[in-house]
């Protein structure tokens, strides 16, 4: 595949890998900001293709671990009402809200449904007007583009009976606030490569310029990865900080001015609540008023519901590189992917998740040990 | 985040007065929505996330890294010569 | 390492977070992940405490009482919920013929006889359950069995999703043959048929939602002549299997598990039509992860490598067949892979169903 296998050919990966390695010569912390990238990561085992006083630490970067447990329990409450199709992206249905998941609410009977595209929703709107269609619209800048469209073409259609739950996210305020919080480790980052597709990176400049941090935008294959870790340690050993754009086949500076046009059209900034790390000003969208009738949460009058948390997960702290999975008490015990506590042991790209799935906790290949119980 | 995938844009149409194309990944065609990307034309690659275009292939800028090992390459055989002639 | 419900009820008791996770069944109950592994061994086994059912082979290998020596026999059973029930390269029918045989024909049995009870729900078209029937009559010439018993049902409109269908299929087993998910050895290699992905691909294809303009088809088919030319070229295969739903993952682990032994895979080794890889990347799907129904893994001795992946690819279902990995002592219980960029990463179980991504 085109611009896809290229970037995963071992050769080259094994080059970069050694250029790491000849140029560093500290221990460095960098954080991947994406869940994409984490994914990444965990997939191909790239960190094991870096020397041992580089680490790796995992960021906020997947809208589905960070989405409140307020939002989830709002969805739940919505798609457990009669007549209504309670539409989202396959990720959010095994994150668990107060009452369980959207997928235990489908067992129950409630008509939820995994679609690909937030356009899949809209045709489920038209085909079925006796229902009232919502849409579960989180993401990160990347997706609300595609929301956005959503919500405006449900507009031009003149479909009334379709609404959307907005819990976008932003990335610059969460990683203003990573790098703001005590015991932050992190000294540079890998930016998040789609987002910058969409919103460019002027908004990153400011944060390399006020924090001294360096920021690589970088893609999502091996040879993006290793390429953004080899600029992020060039520029920590230089005592740099700048804002490179290795992924520059994808990323112009300006971004994309056509998406970001109907974004904001539709969208307005707002402040969010990121599950595990509380609020955060002005890190989030909603609905403006003039596509009120698409609001979801205005439509359906569902009562803020007492959220409670499990007192044994520690997401928040994973989330803001603090912590590793494997030092939570309850990784791998009380805390699995079938029984999560916290939404980074659901997601796909939630830390947790990743360690857990991977065997980080049971398989450690540098003593070659395994430590699992024998059946 | 962000599950973002290269596609060849194989034919364009309009839809609900939306630009939509049939975009192939790898030999399997689907339908995406081309709005956010108006200047795309048919033979070009895009980026598509959940059904959406979102940004148009730069081939140029594509063999960037490529160019960075084959500069990384030289270099190291003017260091492996620099070490035979002083080793 | 896992709890049992009592004990997650008893550490959760004044947790906030539901305990009761699985009070009801879920999709991913069906998917045959980890999900599946854990309803089969917390309720299903310990039910009926039956050593050959504890085995959790693909079929019962049984002697009949006063039988001492010459052939065995295998007996298997099977459903098939598959949605839609048409689809590119097959059919619910065809599959439930097919997907049987290969149950048998992994252990090493000869296929011989099957039966069906069909649970129709009413309002399905005639002519829909015509072509079914048709289509597994032409199966079962294929493959030279018969269908020698079957029932009807029918369960009110809304409760069947159109028609469901449970097989048993016998078996004999000749003298000698004796493959277990128990007798994988460190050393051994790992061999595929073919292509994976292919079945669950097509299936998710024509989900709606998920529509693609190509067409993506099954790779539906039986294997019972395949495995008899395997064991005719190698007597000393250890075990095959076929990594139906769960995919290619669930079946290895299931092997690591049951013969204690870690096992190493090759991604780059793994072979993926294009159409199939195109579709994963685009949903953020694992192939590994993915139900093939005409596609088998063999575990066998290193010297025998060699000849018996010739003997698969001089076969039409073989053409694609390739040595992926090797059973190892290491890491005892877990698959782990070397992916395509020289890094390591362990395959599990999937947790559930296979749904598209966003991130």
């Amino acid at each position: 595949m085109k611009f896809l296998d290229e970037y995963r050919d071992a050769e080259s990966a094994r080059k970069l890998g050694s250029a790491i390695a000849r140029v560093t010569t500290r221990r460095w912390t960098i954080m991947e900001v994406c869940g994409g990238q984490t994914h990444a990561i965990v997939k191909y085992g790239i960190d094991r293709l870096l020397p041992d006083n580089l680490e790796l630490v995992h960021g906020p970067g997947c809208p589905v671990c960070v989405t409140s447990l307020e939002m989830l329990d709002r969805a739940h409450a919505i798609a457990s009402q009669p007549q209504v199709i309670f539409c989202s992206f396959g990720d959010m249905l095994r994150v668990p809200g107060s009452r369980g998941d959207l997928l235990q609410l489908k067992s129950q009977g409630s008509d939820v449904r995994v679609v690909y595209s937030p356009l899949d929703a809209v045709n489920l709107a038209a085909a079925n007007p006796g229902q009232r269609v919502v849409f579960f619209a989180i993401g990160f800048e990347t997706t609300a583009p595609a929301n956005a469209m959503a919500v405006w073409l449900a507009k031009r259609r003149g479909l009334s009976n379709f609404s959307v739950l907005v819990s976008h996210v932003l990335v610059p305020p969460a990683m203003t606030a990573i790098l703001q919080a005590t015991g932050n480790r992190v000294q540079a980052f890998l930016g998040p490569g789609h987002v910058c597709t969409v919103m460019g990176y002027t908004e990153y400049e400011p944060i390399v310029r006020d924090f001294h941090v360096p920021i690589v935008i970088t893609g999502f294959e091996p040879l993006d990865m290793l390429e953004g870790v080899l600029r992020a340690v060039k520029q920590l050993e230089d005592g740099r900080a700048e804002l490179e754009n290795p992924y520059s086949r994808v990323v112009r500076r300006e971004g994309n001015p056509h998406a970001r046009r109907l974004v904001d059209e539709v969208f307005q900034v707002c402040d969010r609540k990121w599950r595990g790390i509380g609020l955060i000003p002005r890190s989030g969208y909603k609905i403006r008023a003039s596509y009120g009738a698409f609001d979801a949460e205005q439509i359906f009058a569902v009562d803020a519901l007492e959220a409670q948390e499990s007192s044994l997960c520690i997401s928040g702290a994973i989330l803001q590189g603090q912590k590793k999975p494997h030092e939570c008490p309850a990784f791998g015990r009380q805390c699995t992917p079938q029984t999560p506590l916290g939404a980074t042991m659901v997601s796909a790209e939630g830390a947790c998740a990743a360690y857990h799935a991977h065997g980080r906790h049971l398989y450690d290949d540098r003593t070659a040990e395994c430590t699992v119980p024998q059946a | 985040m962000c599950l973002g995938i290269p596609g060849k844009v194989e034919e364009t149409y309009r839809e609900h007065g939306l630009l939509m194309g049939k975009v192939s990944f790898g030999g399997v065609c689907k339908r995406v929505c081309l709005e956010h990307v108006p200047q795309v034309k048919e033979g070009e690659y895009v980026v598509v996330h959940v059904g959406f275009a979102l940004s148009i292939i730069d081939e140029a800028e594509a063999s960037r890294v490529f160019e960075l090992l084959e500069a990384m390459n030289q270099l190291g055989e003017i260091e492996e010569a620099a070490r035979e002639v002083s080793g | 390492m896992t709890m049992s419900a009592e004990n997650l009820a008893a550490t959760f008791a004044s947790c906030p977070v539901p305990q009761a996770r699985f009070d009801r069944i879920l999709l991913g109950h069906g998917s045959g992940g980890q999900l599946t592994a854990d309803l089969v061994r917390r309720l299903f086994l310990p039910a009926f405490d039956s050593d050959v059912l504890s085995a959790l082979e693909d079929q019962a290998t049984l002697r009949l009482q006063g039988s001492a020596g010459g052939p065995r026999i295998a007996f298997t059973t099977d459903s098939f919920v598959v949605k839609p029930i048409f689809f590119p390269g097959g059919d619910i029918g065809k599959l439930a013929v097919h997907g049987t045989v290969n149950d048998l024909a992994v252990g090493g049995a000869r296929p011989m006889f099957l039966s069906a009870a069909f649970i129709l729900e009413e309002g399905l078209p005639l002519t829909d359950l015509q072509r079914i029937a048709a289509s597994m009559r032409q199966a079962c010439a294929d493959d030279g069995v018969a269908l020698v018993t079957a029932d009807t049902k029918v369960v009110d409109r809304g409760k069947g999703d159109q028609l469901f269908i449970t097989t048993a299929g016998i078996g004999l087993v000749p003298d000698g043959v004796a493959l277990s998910i128990s007798a994988a050895r460190p050393g051994d290699r790992i061999l595929l048929s073919g292509t994976i992905g292919d079945h669950g691909i097509a299936i998710m294809s024509v989900r709606e939602g998920i529509d693609f303009e190509t067409v993506l088809e099954s790779d539906c088919a039986s294997l019972a002549n395949l495995t008899r030319v395997m064991l005719e070229v190698c007597s000393s295969i250890r075990c095959m299997r076929d990594p139906t739903r769960g995919g290619v993952a669930s079946a290895l682990n299931e092997l690591a598990l049951a013969s204690k032994v870690g096992v190493k895979l090759d991604e780059a080794a793994i072979p993926v039509r294009l159409e199939v890889r195109g579709a994963c990347e685009l949903l953020g799907i694992d192939p590994l992860h993915v139900a093939n129904e005409g596609k088998l893994i063999a575990v066998v001795p290193p010297a025998e490598a060699d000849r018996l992946l010739q003997a698969m690819r001089s076969h039409p279902l073989g053409c694609n067949a390739s040595v992926i990995g090797e059973v190892v002592a290491d890491h005892a219980g877990m698959v782990v892979m070397r992916s395509v960029v020289g890094g390591e990463r362990v395959v599990t179980m999937p947790a559930g169903e296979q749904l598209p991504r966003i991130c």
